[in-house]
């Protein structure tokens, strides 16, 4: 499918837990132009969240690094009119080994700070599309699509 | 922030603000104390104050349940809306909930 970009924004957050709120009541008001239902919004903090905090917990959890936020507007080009927010969520951190078995519920390997083993399950229910990059020892890179639904028109 | 109502056999602990990874080992900080001083048999999360969660709130309620069942208490949530509740659902905790008005 051929995206247009109508508006996007970057920005670079160390990887600091005071900055999961932050990022994702950026991406929220990033979307708000978006007219979405509460509903939505709500889809799009949670999976936000569980992003960025798995960059905070695991990939830097000995150090404070960069984590990358983008997001963008797109506009499908053939027929639909639903706008879809592209979510990019990146960390060179230590990288996941097994990235099918990361994703699996309840798969955790920091059980002992009370991880539930959740993040994935709720990234991949909440969004419509959950893609995940990774290599040990480089890094993550987690991008999802959410369509909204357009209602004012 | 946790508003706790201890009645010795039960606590009622309500859960103020957003839960995520920040501020989920303060709460985790207050109930706990309030758990090894009283060891109730009930412990009642109400969720009723939550303005955001995410999975943290579901390692919070594991742990608490953890907690109470190593005197034999019991767990249940209460008020559970929204967000909160989907991802209750979604954990698979559906059975912990209890209605709103009672407990
Ligand atoms: N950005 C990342 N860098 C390195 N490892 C990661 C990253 N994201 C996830 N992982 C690995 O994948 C596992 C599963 O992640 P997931 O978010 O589903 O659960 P969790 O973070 O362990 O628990 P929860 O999100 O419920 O608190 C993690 O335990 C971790 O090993
Ligand atoms: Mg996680």
């Amino acid at each position: 499918m051929k995206y247009t970009t109508k508006n996007h924004f970057k920005m670079m957050i160390p990887a600091r837990s005071q900055n999961e709120a932050f990022a994702r009541s950026a991406v929220s008001a990033f979307a708000a132009q978006l007219d979405p239902t509460v509903e939505e919004l709500g889809d799009i903090k949670a999976a936000v969240s569980e992003a960025v905090t798995n960059c905070i917990v695991h990939a830097y959890a000995d150090n404070i690094g960069m984590i990358e936020l983008v997001a963008r507007i797109l506009q499908d080009d053939s027929h639909d009119s639903a706008p879809t927010l592209y979510i990019r969520v990146k960390d060179k951190g230590c990288g996941i080994a097994d990235i099918e078995r990361a994703k699996t519920p309840l798969f955790t390997t920091c059980a002992e700070g009370e991880r539930a083993g959740l993040g994935f399950a709720v990234m991949e229910s909440f969004t419509d599309r959950l893609q995940v990059r990774s290599k040990a020892g480089a890094g993550t890179t987690v991008t999802m699509y959410k369509r909204l639904e357009t209602r004012s028109e | 922030m946790v508003e706790i109502v201890n009645s010795g056999e039960q606590v009622t602990a309500g859960i103020v603000g957003d839960i995520d990874h920040h501020t989920a080992s303060g709460i985790r900080t207050e109930i706990d104390a309030v758990l090894e001083n009283t060891t109730p048999q009930l412990l009642i999360l109400d969720f009723g104050g939550v303005k955001f969660m995410d999975s943290s709130g579901i390692g919070l309620i594991l742990g608490r349940q953890r907690v109470l069942q190593s005197f034999g208490g019991r767990l249940f949530i209460k008020n559970a809306t929204g967000h909160a509740e989907k991802i209750v659902k979604l954990a698979g905790l559906s059975g912990l909930m209890i209605g709103g008005g009672k407990g």
